[in-house]
């Protein structure tokens, strides 16, 4: 008797937990919050002039879809640009910048500019993180002779710093890589 | 020579006691057996109190004790190893009894590979041994390290932490792993994903080459390991063993201790728990920055064991937080051919505890109640339920306000219900059994990191018969057959460029629920049945030769990880794609053993593994995102085959000496294209000299291995803007042959009756070798372990 009661005790147990199931509710979608979707960069010329942008747009984060690259004009020979690049979130509406995260962040942060070799620009950082090491979310872009190539943007999350401002020689994970053609006219 | 216990309780009848001075030509006759497998128990002692007759059971377990008058008498049953049990008998005439007895398995603690259904001897596939001592050598170590001794079985590991047991070269999903009757549902299917299983908790663990154990599971396609507690006999006993170890590399060690009481009246109970920790692990150049650990567990059991009835409690804790190598955490294809063609690791920092980012923090809770029970003339039927909860999280580098929260958030839990029968009829026993299971995956979206794997629901369904004839003395046949139907209800978000990619918009329109923003929401309903079956002899051939074969079909449906994934996997750096069309996948196999016993033993086991719709994972193309490009590998459905040769060789040469070799080999392939399956372990050999007296033990170890030099190429190419050039990938060539030496010392001592210290010093990677693993998944970034002295002290009470 001790035995059966024993064994109906066991056998009810699953049939307890099963009729508690878990809510049919489906579940709720992740958007997600860290994704890069948008690189824009303005580049204001110091002494008047168009604007420049140049902006990759990639909504479906690791998705199939390839990044949208577009550049709204060319750079003049011989001027200085003050640039600006900013980090969006746009699967967010209203989209979330960033930019912020990244500049509180700033010494774990690194922005590189790489150009191709027939590409003729000179950059230099503008802002810097709290022990005077470069960011680069602020930077200016000196063009020199008529020339077209790439320009390369990285952004390096938790580089060595200081560096020698190459990528090989700051390490750290890239979160941004984008290319652009450039024209020098 | 085991001591049977008899129980009389079956047997036993109140009859009135009277004497009788009437005939005195009585004969008392029967058999000693072994309660558990019916097997006769030779050398037992029966000694009939009153006329003082003592008798010997003979060779095959009988004994007859004859001229006794009619009357009660007390029998007293002895044997080695085992409590001397009194009982009674009445003699009315002729009588005819078996008596059956329980042996104490008090010190049993051995990793055994064997192809025989656990504790049964239905036995088509080979068996082989580690010693106890071999166990608790791994006591400051992890399941995956103690079975990678045996030969056949390697590790597939992600660091030297998170180490995954591998049977002939197939593992995750493939393999199953049983803790104390409880299928470990841990999600498995991951790459990086360790057994959540405390190696100090088994008293014993088996590892069956196949799938040939139906009553556990008709997919385990690569093989099965089964952990068990010790057996707490059935005396008034209290006992236990504390195991303390220390070890150079990592400057940590372990703590297990387990006490262990037993009753007369059956009654039992057992504690036990586990404490790791470890820091940084050093290869011979370079500290591996960020690989520490922490680890702990704790055990609890106790129940009743009448002999032929008995129940048990259990409960289990496994938490383990591991950190993973920093140089491995990667951002894309560029990320990747700097760390490939870097001879050190690109983070080296001075050695540390602490356990920082990435890292993985698992727990791991099981609760299980069985019951089991001999029926005279139905055989022992056995009920069970279990219940385990898995939370796994998964902490990466992240920015702003998500640093500190995990990546991965996944909840899974099971719920398990299983009933079974084991019978007995002359020379037939049969097994036969159904299961339910409920199990419930919850991914956790305040990560902020789109699902690793979906929510899901699953049901499962299935039931099998396995039954094995002793045709002959020396030929027994087994064969068996389970079935299995598989229900999942899943609720999935795809990326709407995916979905359309895929064309899942044109196949699947029905499982579609809702648009939200740029993912599309699914339920998918899927089902799988499965069907497993098992068919096998063994040979006595003569004397100390056997011959084993088995051909086994095994049948797995694809798991969560395979069916959906559809995204970056960050740990890996690389984006992974499942396919929603897969079916199940289907293995043949057949095994052939011959083996030698005696002093020089041997065994030879060759195998042969024909697989359909066998899932692999393959690099499809590049992937260009904001992040730079991430290759993409994609699930696919192939026709394979793998066969192979595991050798085991083991001879005395001098008074004390002994003399063992293992040797194995496997070869993968696709049936179709004769590509290469990936990740297959290369040929490996280890020799092992070992000195042996009663109180002294010393080893030496050389585990050599080959060069892979069959492997698909999955390298690809990436343009670095840096230096204008394209530069390949090379994530395809395995690393270099190598070799390892260990060696080991043990001693043991008496410090009081009964009570044993073991004193063990052993040094691994004696030569402090610099070497990669090609089963290691971050070889691409760090040298392996260099030299590592443990120190571990070992006491019994």
């Amino acid at each position: 008797m001790k035995n059966l009661f024993k064994i109906t005790l066991i056998l009810s147990l699953p049939i307890l937990l099963f009729s508690c199931s878990n809510d049919d509710d489906a579940p709720v979608p992740v958007n997600e919050e860290e994704i890069i979707t948008t690189v824009t960069i303005t580049l204001t010329p110091t002494n008047g002039g168009n604007v420049v942008t140049l902006r990759s747009l990639d909504l479906d984060g690791d998705g199939p879809n390839d990044p949208v690259i577009t550049v709204s004009g060319n750079l003049s020979a011989q001027t200085t640009y003050n640039g600006a690049v900013i980090f969006l979130n746009e699967t967010e509406n209203p989209a979330e910048d960033i930019t912020e995260e990244v500049n509180e962040e700033a010494e774990e942060h690194q922005v590189f500019f790489v150009t191709s070799s027939g590409l003729q620009a000179t950059f230099t950082y503008l802002n810097f993180d709290g022990n005077g090491d470069p960011l680069g979310t602020l930077f200016s872009v000196a063009t020199e002779e008529a020339s077209t190539g790439n320009l390369n943007v990285v952004l390096r999350h938790e580089p060595t710093k200081p560096n020698d401002g190459t990528l090989s020689g700051a390490g750290g994970e890239t979160d941004v890589s984008v290319s652009f053609p450039v024209i020098i006219e | 020579m085991r001591i049977l216990l008899a129980f009389v309780c079956v047997f036993m009848h109140m009859e009135l006691s009277y004497s009788q001075a009437g005939k005195c030509n009585n004969i008392l006759s029967g058999s000693i057996l072994d309660t558990h497998d019916q097997t006769s128990l030779s050398g037992a002692t029966i000694i009939v109190a009153g006329p003082e007759i003592a008798v010997l059971s003979d060779l095959d377990g009988k004994f007859k004790i004859q001229n006794l008058c009619d009357g009660e008498y007390t029998l007293q049953i002895s044997h080695p190893e085992c409590n001397t049990q009194v009982f009674k008998v009445s003699v009315y005439g002729n009588v005819s009894k078996n008596f059956k007895l329980e042996h104490h398995l008090e010190s049993l603690n051995e990793i055994i590979v064997k192809g025989k259904a656990f504790s049964t001897k239905t036995e088509s596939i080979l068996e082989n041994n580690l010693s106890e001592q071999d166990l608790e050598r791994f006591s400051g170590n992890s399941l995956g390290d103690a079975l990678s001794q045996l030969s056949g079985v390697s590790s597939l590991s992600t660091g030297n932490s998170i180490v995954k047991p591998m049977i002939n070269g197939l593992h995750s999903s493939r393999v199953t792993i049983i803790n104390n009757g409880v299928r470990m549902q841990d999600q498995e299917w991951g790459a990086e994903h360790a057994p959540n299983l405390d190696i100090n908790s088994a008293g014993r663990i088996t590892v069956i080459k196949g799938a040939s154990a139906l009553q556990y599971t008709g997919d385990a396609i690569g093989g099965i390991v089964i952990s068990e507690p010790i057996k707490i006999p059935i005396k008034d006993t209290l006992f236990g063993k504390t195991i303390l170890s220390t070890s150079t590399n990592g400057r940590g060690g372990s703590n297990t201790t387990s006490i262990n009481k037993g009753f007369n009246s059956g009654w039992f109970s057992q504690l036990q728990g586990t404490i790791k920790r470890y820091g940084d692990f050093e290869a011979p150049n370079y500290i591996l920055s960020n690989t520490a650990s922490f680890e702990r567990d704790a055990m609890f059991r106790f129940g009743q064991n009448k002999i032929d009835w008995g129940w048990e409690g259990y409960y289990s804790i496994f938490k383990n937080e591991v950190a993973i190598l920093r140089a491995s955490h990667l951002g894309g294809a560029e990320d990747q051919v700097n760390a490939i063609n870097s001879a050190v690791p690109a983070i080296i920092e001075p050695f540390t505890y602490e356990i920082g980012l990435p890292y993985q923090e698992v727990t791991h809770q099981t609760a299980r109640i069985s019951v089991f029970k001999e029926f005279e003339k139905l055989g022992k039927v056995e009920i069970g339920y279990d219940f385990q909860t898995n939370r796994r999280l998964e902490f990466d580098i992240r920015r702003g306000d998500d640093a500190g929260k995990a990546s991965v958030d996944l909840r899974l839990n099971t719920h398990n219900l299983n009933a079974g029968l084991e019978t007995s009829i002359e020379n037939w026993d049969f097994k036969t059994g159904a299961v339910f299971n409920y199990q419930s995956n919850f991914a956790n979206p305040a990560t902020g990191v789109r699902r690793l794997i979906p929510d899901y629901d699953q049901y499962k369904v299935g039931g099998y018969a396995i039954s094995n004839w002793q045709s002959t003395n020396n030929l027994s046949v087994e064969a068996g057959l389970r079935l299995d139907h598989t229900v999942m209800d899943v609720f999935k978000y795809y990326r709407t460029s995916f979905w359309e990619a895929r064309g899942y918009n044109d196949l699947f329109p029905e499982i579609v629920v809702e648009e939200v923003g740029n993912q599309i929401l699914t339920n998918p309903q899927l089902d799988f049945t499965n069907v497993s079956a098992t068919l096998g002899a063994t040979y006595n051939w003569y004397d100390n030769w056997l011959i084993y074969a088995n051909f086994s079909l095994a049948s797995r449906a694809p798991n969560a990880s395979e069916l959906f994934s559809e995204g970056l996997h960050h740990s890996a750096s690389r984006i992974e794609l499942g396919d929603l069309r897969f079916e199940s996948e289907i293995s043949k196999k057949v095994m052939l053993t011959l083996q030698k016993k005696g002093r020089t033993t041997f065994s030879v086991n060759p195998f042969y593994n024909f697989l359909d719709h066998f899932i692999i994972i393959e690099p499809t193309g590049v992937e260009q995102t904001l992040r730079g490009n991430f290759q993409v590998w994609e699930y696919r459905q192939t026709a394979a085959e793998m066969m192979g040769i595991d050798f085991e060789f083991s001879t005395p040469i001098l008074k004390n000496l002994k003399f063992s070799n293992n040797f194995s080999f496997v070869k993968a392939y696709e049936r179709e294209t004769n590509v290469p399956l990936i990740n297959i372990p290369p040929v490996s050999f280890s020799n092992i000299l070992t000195y042996e007296t009663n109180k002294f033990r010393a080893s030496l170890t050389q585990n050599y291995f080959f060069e892979q030099n069959e492997y698909p190429n999955t390298n690809f190419e990436v343009f670095i803007p840096e230096t204008q050039t394209t530069e390949v990938v090379d994530v395809s060539t395995p690393p270099n042959a190598y070799q390892l030496w260990d060696i080991a010392f043990n001693y043991d001592f008496n410090y009081s009756k009964n009570n044993t210290i073991e004193i063990g010093f052993q040094v691994q990677n004696l030569f402090n070798t610099a070497y990669r693993n090609y089963l290691n998944r971050l070889r691409y970034y760090a040298d392996d372990l260099g030299r590592n002295v443990i120190f571990q002290t070992k006491i019994n009470f």
